[in-house]
């Protein structure tokens, strides 16, 4: 009885191809998922009339959008890339000019478009808005801990979002364009 | 010099492919991991605007899809060539809404069901009454936070 110790050799040569085959698979399925976006928080929603708060004129920015994709801040007609330095202006109030916000705390964004908007254009006065904020927590984020937000920790975060807290409210939009 | 020259034989030596089938599964593992097979079918319009302000959106569980855009070419013969809503792999109307994340609700364990995002993947050229019934509807079913799914763009 003379049995073959010798493991036999096993020919891996096919074994890339099959490997291949697996790799083409997933390399055409794939789909490396950019699931990225502007975070926003919408308010509750709520059956009651909003109450009738006072605000002073002066902290309020208004935006409007009407449904030929036009800027309309504070009565004037705006172009959206001066949008982001208008805002700021208006929530920093460096010079402390009598028509913006007394304080970044007080300072309120009112946007409204109409329902023929472009959802395109929507999303860039969105983010310019937001830019705005964003630079102004890092500036002061940079002088207070000397690196911008993102570097922080959360506490800090809080705090700095404290100091300059991002209110925009968004009226019930008119209906102008819609169809 | 001569001497040296003799001794290097002509014959390419053979390569050896060994160690290929490891080279190839290393990327195979790495495609296996990243891939996430397309279950849903996208049937409406996609080109979502590009903006600077972005944030990364964590855990894909927590995550529900909402697409609004023009239905495509193939869906517009049964369903025209209005704005729809597509949620999950069906087209359907703000009225679905509620259910719908109801369902994906079901799915969350209930210490993180606060945390559930709702990913709005909008066509940039998708007017905004229908972006605003389906903000509603959101609102109306204490969904409240919202991600305007974006592409990247520099300054």
């Amino acid at each position: 009885m003379a049995i073959n110790r010798a493991v036999p050799e096993i020919n891996a040569g096919s074994m890339a191809d099959i490997a291949f085959l697996l790799l083409i698979f997933f390399l055409v399925t794939t789909q490396i998922s950019e699931d990225r976006g502007l975070l926003v928080k919408l308010p509750p929603w709520s059956e009651e009339p909003p109450e009738n708060l006072q605000i002073n004129a002066r902290n309020v920015l208004s935006v409007l959008v009407n449904k030929d994709n036009q800027l309309l801040v504070r009565g004037k007609p705006q172009d959206l890339t001066t949008l982001r330095q208008v805002t700021k202006d208006f929530i920093a109030n460096p010079r402390k000019e009598a028509d913006k916000s007394v304080d970044p705390t007080k300072a309120i964004i009112s946007l409204k478009n109409d329902r023929g908007t472009k959802y395109i254009t929507y999303l860039n006065v969105y983010n310019e808005l937001q830019a705005a904020y964003r630079e102004l927590w890092d500036e002061r984020s940079n002088i207070k801990f000397g690196k911008n937000l993102e570097f922080l920790t959360t506490a800090q975060q809080r705090e700095i979002k404290a100091e300059i807290p991002l209110v925009l409210s968004e009226a019930e939009s008119t209906a102008f364009g819609d169809n | 010099m001569s001497r040296f020259k003799k001794k290097q034989s002509k014959a390419s030596a053979a390569i050896s492919t060994a160690s290929l089938p490891d080279i190839v599964f290393m990327l195979l593992f790495f495609f296996m991991v990243v891939t996430k097979l397309r279950q849903t079918e996208v049937k409406v319009a996609q080109s979502t605007p590009a903006i600077t302000e972005l944030t990364k959106l964590e855990e894909k569980s927590l995550v529900n899809f909402i697409m609004i855009g023009k239905p495509v070419q193939k869906y517009q013969a049964v369903y025209g060539t209005k704005p729809r809503l597509q949620l999950g792999d069906k087209l359907a109307t703000e009225v679905d809404i509620p259910l719908f994340l109801e369902k994906h609700k079901s799915t969350v364990p209930e210490s993180r069901q606060g945390r559930i995002t709702s990913s709005l993947k909008i066509d940039g050229d998708v007017t905004m009454g229908i972006v605003e019934d389906v903000k509603t509807m959101l609102r109306k079913s204490g969904q409240l936070r919202v991600n305007y799914s974006a592409k990247k763009r520099d300054v």
